[in-house]
């Protein structure tokens, strides 16, 4: 049997009416966001803890719930990151019990996008597209280009005209035809919308999103999978669109509802992003019902700059209901919080990783993260792409001659044994 | 006054399949209520309770209304205006 037929349509997440598995994005009556729906029950007899073990150790274990109808053909290596017992970390934060789910090292781009692009891109396969695109705020662009041309697709990337160099450089050399557009995300955004009225292209997070958004929920079941199959008490999530939180929390409901986990899902939901864009935290700050866009963000946070995020009504809500919250922080703070990281666990994040690992020490610090409950922070971009936001906070390395006298004329390294170790 | 109003795709059925409508109005308001009056099956598509409905986004010559006036962003003769759905991205 193919690998999958247990899903039901697209489902409007406002008025519910469902709709056939197409290359839709929204509600024909409401304009609201469409999602994949699965029937769990039928999904039920077909998944098991042993089953998922016995496949390797990538996204694709759990395709019974990924709605593709085949097997994937793109990017079937995908996903299968550590997640990392960080106790160094938690001593410097004060808290008893910390992971870091590390998606610094997805496998092909180096970020989490990865997950979502293979399964859109499966997709549009599956859908007969031979043109496929995205906007992109970087790590979206460098995987869809990677993983587009791995399976000899033409792809067409929009970008910020603004973006780090290395995260261009990153998507050209795949061989994509990058457009870098004189404005904002937002503004990449809603022109990428009218080529796809346009052109009907595949583009992975406007046409395609649907699909898209359902490869995040992969994070999800690896931390649970990971933990020994039971959910932490608290995940902290960067957020951009506003999509990865609410998938993450999906992917714990969906392994108790086919009878994986038991356990009913209590995890609370907690969103980073950082204070020069900050629509949702700023949301669930203020207690508004729905964002007001922030028109030209700020920060050297670029992966999460995105001013009026689509997901940004759903992603406060579920921070509300589940009894999280959401925090923002300067650029001195995400600076300061890649280097912690870095020095504590060895893991580089990205500017987008010391946003949210920021917002879990301001959380932690403020009481709203009790210290001596479980807390999975989410790290889902590397930080060789965001080189520049640190070459000022670092110290200029000491040259010297190659002479002895010269490195032990240098200030703050140990002295060496009292005897000679050679001699 | 001729403003151009460009019609996203499901909306086109009640716009007889046109993607671009001819509206006269001062301002953004008074554009989509003449475009109402033309084709009255768009204005559930576009309003609720008599007011527009969170993922359509509004845009005058590419800006989007929030950063201007809202409703009341005034228009000249030749501007369009787009409707576009708001759910993309990220």
């Amino acid at each position: 049997m193919p690998s999958n037929d247990f899903v039901l349509g697209l489902k409007c997440r406002v008025c519910g009416k469902l709709y056939p598995k197409a290359a839709n994005f929204y509600c024909p009556d409401d304009h609201a966001p469409l999602e994949v729906a699965y029937d769990y029950e039928k999904v039920k007899p077909h998944v098991s803890r042993a089953k998922f073990a016995s496949r390797p150790r990538n996204m694709w274990r759990y395709r019974e719930l990924l709605p593709l109808d085949g097997e994937p053909t793109v990017g079937p290596q995908v996903g299968g990151t550590p997640l990392v017992r960080a106790d160094r970390l938690a001593d410097a934060l004060g808290v008893e019990r910390l992971w870091i789910k590390n998606d610094a090292v997805n496998f092909p781009t180096l970020s989490f996008k990865d997950r979502v692009v293979s399964v859109a891109l499966s997709k549009a396969r599956e859908f007969g597209m031979r043109m496929v695109g995205c906007a992109s705020t970087g790590n979206l662009a460098n995987s869809v280009a990677a993983l587009g041309a791995s399976a000899g697709l033409e792809t067409v990337i929009l970008v910020p005209a603004d973006l780090e160099k290395t995260k261009i450089y990153g998507t050209a050399i795949y061989g994509a035809k990058v457009v870098k557009v004189s404005g904002t995300y937002d503004q990449v955004n809603r022109l990428c919308t009218q080529i796809v009225m346009e052109y009907g292209w595949g583009f992975v997070n406007v046409n395609l999103r649907p699909f898209y958004a359902e490869g995040s929920k992969t994070v999800g079941f690896e931390i649970a999978e990971d933990l020994g199959w039971r959910f932490p008490q608290h995940v902290v999530c960067p957020m951009a669109g506003g999509a990865l939180i609410g998938k993450i929390y999906k992917a714990f409901n969906e392994l108790h509802a086919t009878g994986i986990v038991d356990q009913p899902v209590t995890t609370k939901m907690y969103g980073a992003q950082a204070s020069g864009c900050n629509p949702i935290s700023d949301c669930v700050k203020s207690n508004r019902e729905r964002h007001k866009p922030v028109k030209t963000p700020n920060t050297i946070c670029k992966s999460l700059a995105i001013g009026d995020p689509a997901d940004g009504y759903f992603a406060a809500n579920l921070i509300r209901s589940t009894g999280g919250w959401a925090e923002d922080v300067s650029d001195p703070e995400i600076v300061d919080a890649m280097q912690l990281l870095a020095k504590t666990e060895g893991i580089f994040a990205e500017t987008a990783g010391g946003t949210t690992l920021a917002v879990a020490r301001k959380l932690i610090e403020s009481g709203r993260i009790p210290r001596d409950e479980e807390i999975v922070i989410c790290v889902t971009g590397n930080g060789l792409k965001t080189q520049d936001a640190v070459f000022e906070a670092l110290e200029e390395p000491a040259t010297i001659k190659p002479s002895l006298a010269e490195f032990k004329a240098l200030a703050g390294l140990s002295q060496p044994a009292a005897e000679p170790v050679l001699a | 006054m001729a403003i151009k109003v460009q019609i996203p795709t499901p909306m086109r059925e009640q716009t007889g399949g046109k993607a671009e409508v001819e509206v006269a109005g001062g301002t953004v308001k008074a554009a989509l209520d003449d475009l109402l009056r033309q084709f009255p099956g768009v204005g559930p598509k576009l309003f609720d309770n008599g007011k527009l409905r969170p993922y359509v986004n509004v845009f005058v010559n590419d800006e989007d209304i929030r950063y201007l006036d809202e409703m009341d962003t005034k228009l000249t003769d030749g501007q369009t205006v787009a409707l576009i759905p708001a759910v993309a991205g990220g």
